[in-house]
Formats: C-alpha cells, structure tokens, sequence
C-alpha cells in the first residue's frame, strides 16, 4: 500500500480528483467564489438601506428589472437578503469552511494516505459542485430566487402568491439544498470513519490535534442533524407541488380560499431549528479547532487544558441538539417549553467561557508570532466573546420577546457566528497555504488585509445592536414607513460605510491569495515550526502523502517550548526521551 | 460610464498592488532575507497595534454607546415590561463588564508577549485548580442568570387574564385589523371559510357572540386595564411586534396565539417625554412578502374616559354586515 503509481491525467488530477487535497481546493474555491457573490449581494442591500429608494445606476446594470431606475425592488431586496444568508451559510461557512480543512486536514493530521473512501469524496464534492449549479441558476428565473429569508419558513415559502421569489426560484433552492445535504452528509461520513479508523501507529485519540477533534465532533453533528433538514424540504416540496399539507392550514391567499388544513407551519420550524441550531456549530466548531492550532503554534506554547477544550467541544455539541426552541420563543409554544429551551441554552455559555479563557491562558507568557494567522485567531476570540455575550441576552425567552428578529439577533449571529467562522477560516487559509500550495501568501498583504478587515467588521456589526434596541425589525427594506425609525438612517449609514469599505478589503486577499499560489515565495517544509504530522509530508503534491512509510506518532501535537527541548517545538514524531513525562 | 471608471479603479488598484508586491520582494532579496519570514520588528508592530486597538475598539463601543444612546426604545409603557426591563438592564450591566474585562484583556496579552527571536514560552499545558475556577464562578453567575430569566419569563407568560379585555389581533399580507369583543367580552367563532367582502375577518353571522364584536383598524386602550390580545393570521407567518410595551406574538395561520398586557402609561404622557410626534405602534416582525417593511397600525393608550367615548362611535359587525 505504501506504493501508489496512478497515472495522473489531467482530469483525474484538477477535476474528477479522488485526492483529499484537491477536493479541499475545489470546495475552498467554490467556496470563495460563492463568498464574494454573497457579499457583493450584501454591499447592493446595504446600498438600499444607508439611502433608502436613491437611485444607483449600478443596480439597474446589475439587476435589471429589479431595480427599475436603479431603485432597488422590495421583492429583490428580500431575494438579496435570502440568498445572502443561504450562501454565507450553507455554501461558505458550511461546505467552503468544513469541506475544505476537514478534507485537507484529516487525512494529513492522523497520519492516512487519503480519506477512507476517496470515491465518496469525490462524489460530496460533485453533489455540492451540482448544488452550486442550481442555486446560481436560481439566481436568473423570471420570477427571481427564494426570498422568503433563508430560514424558508412556510407558508411564505410554498405559496408563489404570496412572494414572487416562491416560485421557480424556491423549487431550484429546495433541490439545491437536498443535493447539497446528499453531498454534505457524504463527506460527514467520510470524516468519521477516516478519524476513527485511519490514524497512523501512536496516533492516540488522546493525542488528536484540537483540529481534528473539532471537525470530527462537526462531522457527526452533520450527520445527525442534515437528514432533519433534507425530510423538512422534502414535506415543504410535497406541500408545493402535490397538494399536501404538512405545514399548511386554513389559508386564503389573494382572495383564494385553499384547500390545505390541518397542518402547521410551527412544524416546519421546529424541523428547520433541530438542523438550524447544530448548524451554528457545524460553523462555527472548525473555526474553533483551527484557531486552537493556530493559536498554540505561533504562541509557541501548548494549548491550555487540552482535555478542558476537547470537554468543552463535547459539552457545546451536545447540548446544541436541545436548544433549538431557542428560535421559537414566540410562536406560541408552550411557555414551560420556553423555560427549558431557555435553561439549556444558557448552558452553553459554560463550556463556551472555558474555551475564552483557555485560549487567553495560552496568550499568557507565550513567545508571540503574528503570521496573518495568529492575528485571525486572536480575532476570533474577540469575536467569540463580543457576540457570545449577547446570546445570554437572546437566549434569555423574556429579553427575547423584545429583541426577537430585530437587527440585534442580526448583530449578534454576525459576529458569533458569521465572523467568528470566517476568521477561523481566513486563519486556516494563510496557515495552511504554505502546505496547500507549496508557496508562502505575502506577509505584508497579510496584515493590511486583517486590519483592514477586523476594524470594518466590527464597524458593521457592533452599531446593529443599537439598531435592534431601537426596536428595528430585520429584513425590512427601509425604515422610512415609520416616524419612530427615522434617525436611525444615520447608523444605517455607518454601517454601509464599513460594509462598503470591509469589501473592498477582501481584494486584498483574494489577489494575495491567487499571486502566491502563481508567483508566490517558495514555502519550506515546515515554515511556522509546527509538530503535527502534515509538516512532515514533503511540499510536492503527491497522492498518498507520504512517500515511504507513514510516520508513527510518539507524543502529542503540543509540545512547544518544552523544558530540556533545543527547539521550541518538537515534532509529534519524535520519540519521548527516556525518563521523559508527556505532558 | 460609471461601469468602465469602476473597471478601471479595479485594474489600477491591482496593478499598484502587483508593483507593491514586486518591490518588497526585490527589495527582501537586497536584504537577503525571506520576505515572509515574521521578524521581531514584525511582532513588535503587531503587538503594538494590538495595545492601540483596545483604545480604538472599546472607545468605538462606548463613542456609540453615547451617541446612540437616545434611540434606545424608551422604558417600557406596561407592567410585565418593566420586569423585563429590569432583567435586561441587570443581564446588559454583566455581560458589558465580562467585555470590558475580557476584551482588553486579550488584546494586552496580545501585545504583552509580543514574540522576540531569543524569548522561550513558558511551558504550561494546564491548571486543575485554574481551570475549577473559571468553570464554577462562570456556572454560578449563570445560576442567577438562569434563575432570574425564569421568574421573570413565567410572571410575564401567566398573567391572571380572567378579567382583561379580549380583543383579537388579525394579520394578512400587508395590514392589521383588530377585533373588540364588545360587552361581552366573548369574540364570536370565526372561519376562514367565511371571509368575504365586507366580513373580513370571516366572522360567523350565525353567532349570537359575533353580533356585538367590533372590528376597526387603530388600537385603543384603556391605561392600566390588562388586555388579553389574541392573534390569527390569514395567508402567512406574520409577527405581531408592540416594542413600546415589550409585546410580541406570531401570527400563524391555522391556530390562535395570545398575549396579555396591562398598558400604563398613556399616549400622551409619552409626549411629554418623546416629543409631541410620538405613537404607540403595533409592527410586523416576521418576513411576511415585499411590503413586510409598512405593515403597521396604531395604538392609543388613553384614560378610561377617553376609550369609552370612542369604543362608542364604532360600528358593531351587527350594525356593519348584517344591518
């Protein structure tokens, strides 16, 4: 087996590839291609909001129809804000984040020649490459894409009367989804049979870098909570096109009385929510591991209670699976309900704090390098805190009641969620470059890059908070129609502002990124002295990683800085010396 | 026209950053050093950035927390609101320390052991007794939390409704209609089935309940009398949201939600404190289709007095439909 003498071709090599590393690079420029349609959609909405009904001549080249005179339609607007939300979550920090580090680092972290079933692999990609497809063409149907929010709740979603965007558009985002579930549920797979059986000689569970902890524990998540999603789109499929009611019920729409009862839309959103919590840790548990990693390299220090952070990866999962009520506090389900939604979600701020002040704990009396990654990460646990803190607001049911979809949960979800995962995901992306494509990324673009983004970020999303404790509704195309809203046009303003600004930073890395994978410094094998296993493979590309044996492991992937040690690291393949303790 | 300078803008400032890029590169070889190599300079830059952010940051939150401060929802004009406002403000004051605390704390430590090439970490893989620490006094903080969250979300969820007012909330795509129950404070049965023109809301003419129920299109209130709202909806998820008075409920089609409130403070002593252009104002709060953003209807919270001389002038669906 150590041999491996394919004939590469082209084909086999770029595109129907069974190498883990090429498919993580095929779903991480997916992925980016995806990320830059979804904030290009953002930077046209938050046009509309910061000037209400101004005219841009852009819109009207970019949207057409839907932006007559260049004032952006509502119906639009709503189609805008739904597909940004479905591609940021779903498309880029659901398949670019996990598919492309569980996919690169599985493998090369324990120590496998590839995943499990390379074929399956391939497949999860193609599903999801297919996924793409729909959901970009949903992007051109006459009646517009899905624009019933991305949470897709019923009946706004199944009736094409009641939003244009429920027509064509939602049918091609429901059969988007399902194959993007088919191919997300197969690499899920994939992910847990390779860790749990692929680790190389020594290769302990108790000797697992956080890294693969977190997408492990990710990858189960996945698997357990996407088939929910996959059986509530295909009821919401059945309830639009077969005449079912599963979530419908005593409807008159446009004067037509229908013949749909005895459903429940509330259903729906509990079906939708028992995906939709663990979803958010789908996300946000690989930002967590690469950001461990990244964080106990380049302080030159090992992780703080490894045991703690794995625990609390555990704890966070788990209860992730009983908090889904949390979204639902108002719908009128039953208020004891409500109380034990509220208990368990509160809960998660235990394990949540443990994270915070490990990874402040391995700040302390480090050794500090700051590669682009390392200032991500620290990033990511600033936003961890920010945005974690107000979820004891939002997961409290009686503050709910009054925040509960207004552009506080807005502020909130960015941050926790959205830009915690997107800085583990730049984080992974500059670390692990040097690996993924043998060349170093541009140090100075590097950090012009995160200053640039760290600063525009929090412009946009810390002053949503004020906007929801003004009583703001989100998804609301202005604020004009109301008297009691009107000066907030001058937060709307900053925000679009930094929005507008924010983006435009992000050419920075995207040209970093596509000049040093052509024109880039040559990397050294392992440049940011790192002890885990994939610094061990050489820099060619090679299927298979490793060109002789597969390395045996002796200790655990953080022993850095350790007293009697020359170096300040030492390699997970080296031997412990005689009369030497692990850790 | 605009398209081509926006082009233009875009290739110019890729070029620049290509010749940026080209000379730090030459000029590391000058300096015979690896360009991208992190230096102690570096580190000391960085960190130093890191000590300036704090400022950066924190006076950013609390420039906004001045500034926009006014535009914080007023205290709230109901009994169970300013329970809620109390746990609010008790939860807001926490978790703005644990930031105040937290965030400089990282980013001093960011800058604090800012790396040099001859410095060693220190080797310190875990605490027993630290780690305790940091979970218990978070777990028995969250008690309170907990604990406080519950009394209050179960006060405000079991309001003794047996002698409010009924009156029934109605949403569809895009405007609100409210029915009074009328003197017998009993709403008549209602089916969708039965909406037609001027029966709106598909009230049962058979009923003897209906009879007296009135249907209008402005909220008003009596101050301190507790109000029992009860919402249904006719095509969408819809989202009845009363921000002034902590109230809010989702209108779903196919079931009846509700809410109970006691409003206390009337429209007009909130002109006093919000300016003579105030209003109480009943949103909707759920993404119901493209006029989501203007789906609104007013309320008006008055004395006693004031209510029964305008309940009076209004039409009972007797005197409205039947005639």
């Amino acid at each position: 087996m150590a041999e491996h003498h394919h004939k590469e071709t082209f084909i086999t090599k770029y595109i129907f590839s069974q190498d883990h590393k090429m498919i993580a690079k095929q779903f991480l420029i997916t992925g980016m291609l995806m990320a830059v349609i979804g904030m290009i959609m953002s930077a046209l909405f938050r046009l509309q909001l910061a000037n209400p009904g101004e005219a841009y001549p852009i819109l009207e080249m970019l949207l057409g129809k839907w932006a007559p005179g260049g004032v952006l339609d509502p119906s639009m607007y709503l189609a805008l804000v739904t597909m940004h939300g479905t591609i940021l979550v779903f498309w880029v920090l659901t398949a670019g984040l996990t598919g492309t580090f569980a996919n690169f680092l599985i493998p090369l972290q324990v120590g496998a020649r590839d995943m499990a079933s390379g074929f399956l692999n391939m497949l999860s990609y193609w599903f999801f490459f297919l996924a793409t497809v729909v959901l970009v063409t949903s992007l051109f149907v006459e009646t517009g894409p899905a624009s019933s929010g991305w949470t897709i709740y019923p009946p706004l979603s199944a009736l094409p009367q009641a939003i244009p965007g429920s027509g064509t558009g939602m049918t091609l985002w429901l059969i988007s989804i399902a194959l993007f579930i088919v191919g997300s549920l197969l690499g899920g797979l994939n992910y847990i049979v390779t860790v749990l059986n692929l680790r190389t000689k020594g290769m302990s569970m108790k000797r697992l870098p956080l890294t693969i902890w977190a997408l492990l524990i990710t990858a189960i998540l996945g698997v357990l909570s996407f088939p929910v999603l996959l059986s509530a789109a295909l009821l919401l499929i059945f309830d639009r096109s077969f005449g079912t009611s599963f979530y419908l019920s005593d409807i008159i729409i446009n004067g037509e009385v229908l013949h749909h009862t005895g459903g429940s839309p509330i259903l729906f959103e509990h079906l939708f929510w028992f995906l939709g919590h663990p979803e958010v840790y789908i996300i946000l548990l690989p930002a967590l591991g690469i950001v461990s990693e990244v964080i106990a390299v380049n302080s030159r220090k090992p992780i703080f209670g490894y045991k703690a952070m794995v625990g609390a990866l555990i704890a966070i999962a788990f209860l992730s699976f009983i908090v889904w009520g949390h979204h639902m506090f108002i719908t009128g389900m039953n208020p004891f309900l409500g109380s034990v939604f509220t208990f368990t979600t509160l809960l998660i701020a235990i394990p949540s704090a443990i994270k915070v002040f490990n990874y402040i704990a391995t700040l302390w009396r480090g050794n500090i390098r700051f590669t682009p990654a390392m200032l991500f990460a620290i990033a990511m646990v600033s936003t961890f805190i920010t945005g974690g803190l107000t979820g004891l607001i939002l997961g409290d049911s009686a503050l709910n009641i009054n925040i509960h979809d207004t552009y506080f949960v807005v502020g909130h979800f960015h941050i926790v969620m959205g830009l915690s995962a997107i800085y583990g995901m730049f984080a992974g992306v500059y670390h692990w470059f040097p690996k993924m494509y043998g060349k170093m990324m541009n140090k100075q673009f590097g950090y012009l890059h995160f200053w640039g983004t760290f600063i525009c970020a929090y412009g946009v999303f810390f002053p949503m908070h004020f906007l929801g404790l003004a009583g703001l509704p989100r998804r609301y195309y202005t604020n004009s129609s109301f008297p009691m809203f009107d000066g907030l046009t001058d937060i709307n303003e900053v925000i679009t502002f930094f929005a507008l600004a924010g983006a435009v930073v992000q050419v920075i890395f995207l040209f970093n990124f596509f000049y040093s994978i052509f024109k880039g410094t040559k990397a050294t094998q392992n440049p940011w002295k790192s002890n885990t296993l994939e610094w061990t493979a050489p820099i060619e590309r090679m299927h298979g990683n490793w060109p002789g044996e597969i390395p045996t492991v002796k200790r655990w992937a953080y022993d850095y800085s350790k007293p009697g040690a020359e170096d300040d690291f030492i390699p997970q393949t080296v031997p412990l010396k005689e009369g030497e303790i692990e850790h | 026209m605009l398209s081509v300078l926006i082009g233009l803008v875009v290739v110019l400032l890729i070029v620049t950053l290509v010749q940026v890029l080209r000379v730090s590169e030459l000029l590391s070889e000058i300096v015979n050093q690896d360009a991208n190599e992190v230096t102690d300079r570096d580190n000391n830059t960085q960190g130093h950035l890191f000590l300036l952010i704090i400022f950066v940051f924190l006076g950013f939150v609390i420039w906004q927390m001045i500034k926009w401060n006014h535009f914080i929802l007023p205290p709230a004009s109901s009994e169970h609101g300013m329970s809620i406002d109390n746990l609010m403000a008790f939860t807001m004051n926490l978790i703005l320390v644990t930031f105040f605390i937290l965030t400089p704390l990282l980013f001093f430590f960011a800058y604090k052991y800012r790396g040099k090439k001859q410095n060693r970490a220190y080797y310190f893989t875990h605490n027993n007794k630290l780690e305790i620490i940091w979970t218990v006094v978070p777990s028995i903080v969250l008690t309170a939390v907990i604990i406080y969250g519950l009394r209050t979300w179960s006060n405000v969820m079991s309001p003794d409704v047996s002698d409010s007012m009924l009156v029934e909330v109605y949403a569809k795509q895009f405007d609100w209609t409210a029915r009074y129950s009328g003197s017998d404070n009993t709403l008549g049965n209602a089916n969708y089935k039965l909406v037609k023109g001027s029966n709106a809301l598909g009230l049962d003419t058979q009923d003897k309940n209906s009879q007296d129920d009135i249907i209008v299109k402005e909220l008003h209130f009596p101050v301190n009398r507790s109000v029992l709202l009860k919402f249904r909806s006719q095509d969408v998820i819809h989202s009845a949201f009363l921000p002034h008075f902590r109230v809010q409920m989702n209108c779903v089609p196919g079931m009846t939600t509700q809410f109970a409130f006691t409003p206390n403070k009337t429209t007009s002593e909130m002109r006093q404190t919000e300016g003579e252009e105030f209003e109480y104002i009943l949103l909707c709060n759920k993404i119901c289709g493209a006029a989501h953003f203007n789906m609104q209807m007013k309320i008006i919270i008055e004395s006693e007095e004031e209510y029964n001389e305008w309940i009076k002038q209004q039409k009972t669906f007797k005197s409205l439909v039947l005639k």
